[in-house]
């Protein structure tokens, strides 16, 4: 098998290198702290460390149980395995508690640890490297001030060779460039410090760029879409399907307040990242939107706020499933500009539908959108416990046909199986 | 059209548009006033029933959905006529103050209680928190969950 074949070499070519990097990539540990060597901190950087690690996302990944924030332990699944995201609460044993500003510095950098381990890029350490030293230090300040949590977190399940952490220093020297972003002059300030934060702290690529066999992100097809816990990440740049072009101030408001009235709910894992970004500063979340939508600006598509539409006459074929979508759905989905209280826009205006593949459709059906407690956002109820397969199925595949004019999908079935199982 | 429903353990011949809400023909056609209508949108909760045994909003369930699936509302968790051990909890408890919410409560509650006899507070919380009670009384139905766990 050509893929398998691909694989086994690829995994040899990184052993050798893993050898020879080795040595090269070496990193001392750096000494521990003890708790009084803890910097004091003040207010304004404290806050200023809270908006940069909700703009960074750290709370998605290191969420320990019952929300103790920072604790980690969550289980994040890779091709390779799973790892488990580390404790980054300044507990001494079990958390970063001994951890120097100079340590977390070299962590962000480079993604080795206090001890001189070498760090799985499962940590988006090739974004982190381009965080300046002063945002670094806030969000050291910021981390080292929260509630030590007494959590100790399980060994990584990976096989061989990926378990033997020097194979990552390999991984480093094919992939990973810690050079810092230039400044673009031809651009606005604004531009270049969306530039900063999206391509840095944000680490929107690790979702929204496709990555090669081994993990690494394409740098060549730069934000043409990726995928996320089985959900598809839609593509930033030309490629984007949205039948509405996304323009900066739409974007703004989608990832501040996790909805836009023309673009609809973030959904998945997206969802994490708008509730963080409404903690984040105003102007850094502006400047996010501004590099964000220059990426897709030259797209063909128009933006014209139009109006929605309701869609083809598909009802031959569909016949049995219309008055499921009608007594469901067509409440809500109403294709009127009055959204209502559950905020759910025409189906015209949704990527989603518009995807090659089924997944975020299906999974949304299932899944429902909630906001998350103590948030008010747009909702849908969970349709997996109502419906069973072959109606989910009849109704991703209607409303495929009725709002878009694309060939029918023919991972429906899959698709709802995989998102039944919580898998991807 | 006809469509067949199988509620509370007996079958029922319904004419009516294959598009209509279940919950409109339960309190309509059945007469079974228990589960109410809320927000007709599928997101307070008042109008919950069970679909072979799974909690559902009725008031976005098309009748035409529910194919030989059975349906359980809050009348046909009675045991001998008399309110069954989680239904008394919440009489005991006094856990109603308009009562509106209640139906949808105790069937929600009642998927809780059939996979985890004795859940922890915030187990509680976590399963209910898709039902919505406006007049505060969560405490009291806090209560009624754990009086119907450790009976």
């Amino acid at each position: 098998m050509p893929l398998r074949r691909i694989l086994f070499g690829a995994i040899a070519v990184i052993v050798i290198l893993a050898l020879g990097g080795f040595a090269w990539t070496w990193r001392p540990a750096i000494a521990p702290i003890s708790a009084s060597e803890r910097p004091s901190v003040d207010e304004q950087t404290y806050r200023r460390g809270a908006e940069l690690a909700a703009i960074g996302d750290c709370n998605v990944c290191h969420v320990g149980d019952s929300g103790k924030g920072y604790a980690g332990g969550r289980a994040i699944p890779t091709p390779f395995g799973t790892i488990f995201a580390t404790n980054i609460t300044p507990d001494m044993e079990t958390g970063t508690g001994g951890w120097s500003e100079a340590a977390f510095q070299r962590a962000m950098h480079e993604g080795v640890d206090r001890q001189g381990r070498q760090l799985y890029p499962a940590f988006p350490y090739d974004h982190f490297t381009k965080t300046t030293n002063d945002d670094i230090h806030a969000l050291y300040a910021f981390l080292m001030s929260q509630p030590a949590v007494r959590n100790a977190i399980p060994a990584n399940e990976l096989a061989f060779p990926l378990n033997f952490r020097p194979t990552i220093a390999g991984w480093k020297i094919l992939f990973f460039r810690d050079a810092p972003l230039q400044k673009d002059d031809s651009k606005s300030e604004e531009w270049n410090r969306g530039r900063y934060l999206v391509e840095g702290l944000g680490h929107c690529g690790s979702c929204h760029t496709p990555r090669n066999i081994l993990g690494a992100e394409k740098q060549s097809s730069a934000y043409a879409g990726g995928v996320a816990e089985g959900w598809d990440a839609p593509p930033l740049n030309t490629n984007s399907y949205a039948p509405q072009r996304w323009t900066a101030d739409q974007l703004a408001e989608y990832l501040s307040t996790g909805w836009h009235r023309l673009h609809g709910a973030a959904a998945g894992p997206m969802a994490d990242v708008t509730d963080n970004l409404a903690k984040a500063s105003t102007q850094d979340v502006r400047a996010m939107a501004a590099y964000i939508a220059s990426l897709s600006a030259q797209s063909p598509v128009p933006n014209n706020a139009a109006a929605p539409w309701n869609g083809n006459q598909v009802a031959g074929t569909f016949a049995e499933i219309i008055p499921i979508y009608t007594g469901a759905c067509a409440n809500c989905h109403n294709d009127q500009a009055d959204v209502g209280p559950s905020k759910a826009i025409s189906l015209s205006l949704s990527s989603a539908l518009r995807k090659q593949g089924s997944a975020n459709a299906v999974r949304v059906i299932l899944d429902g959108v909630q906001p998350r407690p103590g948030f008010s956002g747009a909702y849908m109820p969970a349709f997996g416990s109502m419906f069973t397969d072959q109606q989910i199925a009849s109704l991703a595949e209607y409303v495929r046909a009725r709002y878009t004019d694309l060939p029918q999908w023919t991972d429906v079935r899959e698709e709802i199986s995989k998102g039944r199982q919580g898998g991807s | 059209m006809t469509i067949a429903l199988h509620v509370n353990g007996d079958s029922h011949e319904i004419d009516a548009d294959p598009s209509t809400p279940l919950l409109y023909v339960l309190r309509n056609e059945l007469a079974l006033h228990g589960p109410k209508f809320g927000c007709g949108l599928g997101q307070c909760g008042a109008c919950l029933v069970h679909l072979d045994g799974r909690a559902v909003f009725s008031c976005i369930l098309p009748i035409a959905a529910v194919g030989e699936r059975k349906i359980t509302t809050l009348e046909g968790l009675i045991e001998n006529g008399k309110p069954n051990k989680l239904q008394q909890a919440f009489i005991d408890e006094q856990a109603a103050q308009c009562g509106y919410c209640i139906s949808g409560m105790v069937m929600r509650a009642e998927t809780l209680l059939r996979v985890n006899r004795h859940p922890t507070d915030d187990e509680i919380r976590q399963h209910m928190r898709l039902n919505l009670c406006r007049c505060g009384t969560h405490a009291a139905i806090m209560r009624a969950i754990k009086r119907a766990a450790v009976a």
